[in-house]
């Protein structure tokens, strides 16, 4: 059976999880690999968030968010917009592809752009294959 | 004691059932940990839908509720209250959205099922970390603030008034009126602004429900929804309007003369002064920096002819603050300078006019008195109105500023009326002539014999500059006094020279230079215009994303005074059936700090956009004002200490959710 990946998704309620309910409404299909989380605002996702959905298993992680100057708590959005690149570095570091983590803005009434996203990123994921977090066992971890 | 957990998966009819197995779903639910009941239901949102949830939690005593249906923005709120009435907290309640975002939008029965199942995995395993919050209730003051008296803030002040409302108006500016006072006639029934503005001011002015604060501006705002408080700067006049009787002899002694706001430069006004004989209200104020005393320290004219001696040249600005439970912003547009077209010859030729300045020029009360004439005193025999001047114009502004096909219509008929012989031509890309009566006005423009040329004016030219560049191919003459248009006549397809007399521009309809500034402070956002944002731009066009404070008018894009005087009205009423509810419930997801984890580093304050945290020097501790906390989670994002818990979005909340949805 060829590989399929499970991405989680990190969607904001205001702009992109009413685009995916959007898309549902309008009846358009797209692949069912991602697995939502709603949160209120992009500015809400912790990095630990990425980090523990990797921990359990994600092959990917999709964050979405309302486009810039469309934020509903103002600019929300433009700090999750700083924060991952921070956030792709330091997966590179954990030996994770920083292209698992995606960051779209998607609004309200772009239904047909998150199924694209969706699409896009999980024929993306499988390319890259399931995500391998075998530690190096030649790197000495420090306790605790 | 562990927690029990009651699962229902909805069919929808087959809108879920259809696609997604909804037995081996509510099969796999019984089988998660903490999950005492799961069942499948055709309609869960239906009343007998309801009343079996509300009978399994007295039942079987649940202590937390799954869902599994339709997208939570469509039937959470349903099903909270149904948890609720069966003494249940509604924030134990969670959605799992199996149907907009997985019914319906998945092709393969299979996967979809085993979607559900994942999505279904996530809700009980976040159930299982909810904890009861409470909604606080606040009482909301029954007073609203409106911000601008144009024709928008001052219908929505009359409504609100007229409703027993306690009204403050807060107005920049010495008079209230706003653009609309300065208009001659308003399309397409010809009606005088002055006619029918006039008396709505006054209202204003006199209404017993009315504080009208004019020459003032809004200095700072705190508080939320319901509760607001507004610092209001009070510009000082220099003159006490207790004591003021408003005679006017002191604007008719004063020596000082400056170029009119009011009337565009094209007349003179003093340094104390009225800005127009119906302003309301109707007292002087002294411009400091047009008054001789203020700036030479010598004069005091007005004071030595004031009678009732309320002139005071040491007043000083005063700070008011107001409680509101409503803000309706209405601070209007400005028009575009002209300036920034050079091609079109403004500012640099004399019989070159912005649309302001025409209409006084046409006002009876204008500085002509409302006669047509150019800057030497010539009756015009040609005029020339270049529409879409920095509109629809992707070097300047993109939109359209909908007004200026009318007025320039309105323009042509006032010029044809006073001047019968005058050829007007109208430059024009398209006719847009949306409204009640506008296309007739159109079709009886045509019939009074103006010219209408389908194209953008590209160029205009002095009559000696046009001399110097022509190569006279065209057999166009031209005198010193004349100008000359140049556009493409699309209809013809060719480029067409047309001397004229005078010309008049219609400025793009632009958001005020402060706009940000005042967006800022009332928490407003702006679209990509600069214009404020609604909440919806279909269905809550008067709404902000910042509850409690609305928008109205020229403020919130181009528009002209029939929908102006709907948006004030529609503004009011969202305002009026706030404040008449008394009460009012917020947030219960706010943030909450905890104040032994808080290292005092300072990151949330930065990050907050609604200033809701403030620091605590003493204990050296964030303190969380939950009041301004609109709960969009930020802070607890940034707080690298895990100090700030967003509550019913919490950290553990949402690893249990992905624990869950990765669970299988």
């Amino acid at each position: 059976m060829s590989f399929e990946p499970k991405i989680v998704g990190f969607l904001c309620n205001w702009c992109s999880y009413t685009g995916a309910d959007l898309a549902g409404t309008s009846r358009m299909k797209y692949l069912p690999n991602v697995r939502v989380v709603r949160i209120m605002c992009s500015g809400r996702l912790d990095p630990t968030f990425v980090m523990k959905a990797f921990s359990q298993g994600a092959d990917a992680v999709l964050v979405a968010g309302c486009h810039p100057g469309d934020c509903h708590y103002q600019n929300g959005n433009m700090k999750t917009l700083r924060r991952i690149p921070l956030l792709r570095r330091t997966l590179a570091q954990l030996g994770i592809e920083p292209e698992r983590l995606r960051l779209e803005w998607v609004s309200a009434s772009e239904g047909e752009r998150y199924q694209s996203v969706v699409n896009e990123f999980v024929e993306q994921v499988r390319k890259l294959g399931p995500l391998n977090l075998e530690l190096d066992p030649s790197v000495e971890r420090a306790a605790g | 004691m562990p927690k029990k957990i009651g699962v229902y998966i909805c069919h929808c009819g087959s809108n879920i059932a259809g696609t997604v197995d909804v037995e081996a779903v509510a099969e796999f639910a019984k089988g998660l940990g903490g999950v005492t009941l799961a069942k499948d239901y055709k309609f869960m949102c239906s009343d007998p839908g309801q009343d079996m949830l509300k009978e399994d939690i007295r039942s079987s005593g649940l202590d937390g509720v799954v869902i599994a249906a339709c997208s939570p923005l469509m039937h959470e709120l349903t099903f909270r209250k149904a948890a609720l009435e069966a003494g249940l907290n509604p924030f134990l309640v969670q959605i799992a959205n199996i149907r907009e975002q997985c019914s319906w939008v998945t092709e393969d029965r299979a996967l979809a099922t085993q979607k559900a199942k994942a999505l279904v995995a996530g809700a009980v395993a976040r159930a299982l970390s909810h904890e009861p919050l409470e909604m606080r209730r606040v009482e909301v003051q029954p007073s609203a603030l409106i911000v601008g008296g144009g024709i928008a803030g001052i219908q929505a002040a009359l409504d609100l008034a007229d409703a027993g409302v306690q009204v403050y108006m807060v107005e920049r500016e010495p008079t209230i009126g706003g653009h609309m006072a300065m208009f001659d006639k308003t399309f397409p029934t010809l009606d005088c602004s002055a006619c029918i503005l006039t008396p709505k001011m006054t209202a204003v002015g006199s209404h017993p429900n009315i504080q009208l604060m004019a020459y003032s501006e809004v200095e700072e705002v705190s508080g939320y929804i319901g509760n607001f408080r507004v610092k209001v700067r009070r510009k000082a006049a220099y003159v006490d309007h207790d004591k003021c009787t408003g005679c006017g002899l002191c604007m008719e002694k004063c020596p000082y003369k400056v170029d009119s706001e009011f009337d565009q430069g094209l007349s003179k006004r003093r340094a104390i002064y009225v800005p127009f004989p119906q302003a309301v209200p109707n007292k002087p104020v002294i411009d400091r920096d047009a008054c001789a005393y203020f700036k030479k320290g010598k004069c005091r004219v007005c004071e030595k002819v004031c009678e009732p001696g309320a002139i005071d040249f040491e007043q000083q600005d005063s700070i008011e603050e107001i409680e509101t439970g409503a803000i309706i912003v209405s601070t209007g547009f400005q028009a575009m300078d002209m300036t920034a077209m050079p091609q079109l010859g403004y500012g640099k030729h004399a019989e070159v006019y912005s649309a302001l300045e025409f209409e006084r020029l046409n006002n009876a009360a204008g500085p002509t008195l409302g006669k047509i004439v150019t800057k030497d005193g010539r009756e015009p025999t040609s005029v020339a109105i270049l529409h879409c001047t920095g509109s629809r114009d992707e070097n300047y502004h993109r939109y359209c500023s909908r007004v200026c096909c009318m007025y320039a219509l309105k323009y042509a008929h006032l010029i044809k009326e006073k001047i019968p012989e005058a050829a007007v031509y109208q430059f024009y890309i398209d006719m847009r002539c949306f409204g009640k009566g506008y296309e007739e006005f159109y079709q009886r423009l045509q019939e009074e014999g103006v010219r209408f040329i389908r194209g953008k004016a590209a160029q205009v030219w002095s009559g000696k500059e046009y001399r110097a560049i022509a190569t006279d191919d065209t057999g166009l003459e031209v005198d010193d006094a004349q100008l000359v248009v140049q556009a493409e006549d699309t209809l013809l397809g060719k480029l067409v020279r047309v001397p004229v007399d005078m010309i008049v521009l219609t400025p793009a309809f632009e958001a005020r230079d402060d706009a940000e500034q005042v967006g800022k402070a009332f928490l407003l956002n702006r679209g990509a215009d600069g214009f404020f944002l609604e909440q919806h731009p279909k269905l809550a066009p008067v709404s902000t994303t910042n509850d409690g404070v609305f928008i109205a008018g020229g403020c919130q894009g181009p528009k002209d005074i029939p929908d102006t005087v709907a948006q004030g009205s529609a503004a009011a009423s969202k305002a009026l059936s706030l404040i008449t509810r008394r009460e009012i419930e917020i947030e219960a997801n706010t943030a909450y700090i905890d104040e032994e984890l808080c290292s005092g580093c300072k990151n949330c304050l930065d990050i907050c956009p609604y200033n809701a945290i403030d620091f605590d020097d003493e204990k050296n501790r964030a303190v969380l004002n939950e009041a301004l906390c609109k709960a969009c989670g930020t802070c607890a994002a940034t707080c690298p200490s895990g100090a700030i818990r967003a509550r019913h979005f919490a950290d553990d909340q949402i690893f249990a959710e992905i624990e869950g949805v990765m669970s299988i």
